[in-house]
């Protein structure tokens, strides 16, 4: 099995395939963490998310959060990014802090 | 103040050794608490700095692969990249951040090296996107190491400050209380004998006068 995986609509996640990466498409929420399911048990080690289905999956992803593998990575898709990634930052920040402080 | 306890010496002794206790462990969990979230906010701010970056390169790598795709048909496109490269891996470790345990992953680019498509029928335009891409691999992993640990770490920090807070507000008054309380009960017992006591002598000593 590949070590990293990408989920994402086509056009975005196409050039995975060629740096190597186990890449399926995918946009609904639904099947999407049903597949982020099978690749955990698969011992996949890092799996990329365009922010979209990222945020469409919430559900599985948060299963995985506190668990060291696998770690799920939203990443902008073809049409740039949708802010997912620095909100997640943003709410660990806020997380452990108690307030969201800029640094 | 809910919990009751008997009010003996036993009792007491046996709590001022919990007080003894909890107060070492607040401490303790205190100066853990502080200690990570230092460390949280080195991770935290290359977190931000990484997925900055990571957003502008893969815009300018998704750009140029949208290039590509003009130059190419759709068709062609998907041909070139039907037939995946050799898998890429990522080396698997684990260190310890204040007895977390966080992975700490090194990628190792797939072992072919070059484009895993023929020169023929495919454009110059996308191995630039394909070399693009390749060269934000190495950021990306990174990026998931270092954000991987940032999401454990606050889960941790959370619940250490769970604890001590409970330790802080919770245990160590109502251990304080019932101490207090049982001090005073023994007090008050320790009074009240005594003046059994004397009250009993005095009424010997009266006894004794009326027998004379």
């Amino acid at each position: 099995m590949a070590d990293i995986a990408m989920i994402g609509d086509k056009d975005s996640v196409l050039l995975g395939r060629a740096a190597g990466l186990d890449v399926y498409f995918e946009t609904d929420g639904a099947r999407a963490g049903r597949l982020i399911d099978r690749l955990a048990r698969e011992d996949t080690k890092v799996i990329f998310i365009t922010e979209p289905v990222f945020e469409a999956a919430q559900e599985t992803v948060a299963k995985y959060r506190s668990r060291p593998f696998p770690a799920i990575i939203p990443i902008p898709d073809g049409r740039g990014t949708t802010g997912a990634g620095q909100r997640l930052v943003r709410a660990n920040v806020e997380k452990a802090i108690g307030a969201d402080i800029n640094f | 103040m809910a919990v009751s306890y008997k009010p003996t010496r036993m009792e007491m002794s046996r709590l001022k050794k919990r007080l003894v206790t909890a107060s070492r462990g607040h401490k303790l969990m205190k100066d853990k608490r502080d200690e990570t979230v230092r460390r949280f906010i080195t991770f935290v701010r290359r977190n931000r700095e990484l997925r900055a970056r990571v957003e502008t390169l893969m815009g300018e790598a998704m750009a140029s692969f949208v290039i590509a795709k003009a130059t190419m048909s759709t068709a062609a496109v998907e041909e070139a990249l039907c037939f995946p490269a050799a898998l890429a891996k990522v080396e698997v470790g684990s260190a310890k951040v204040l007895s977390v345990e966080v992975p700490q992953l090194t990628y190792i680019p797939s072992a072919s090296r070059g484009l895993p498509y023929g020169m023929f029928g495919t454009s110059t335009e996308l191995d630039a996107a394909v070399g693009r891409f390749s060269e934000l691999m190495p950021l990306l992993i990174e990026l998931a190491e270092v954000e991987k640990t940032c999401n454990l770490l606050a889960d941790e920090i959370e619940k250490t400050r769970r604890r001590v807070n409970a330790l802080e507000y919770v245990m160590i008054p109502q251990l304080q209380d019932a101490i207090h309380d049982i001090s005073m009960k023994l007090d008050e017992n320790e009074r009240g004998n005594l003046t059994r006591l004397m009250k009993t002598k005095d009424m010997l000593k009266a006894k004794e006068e009326q027998a004379y």
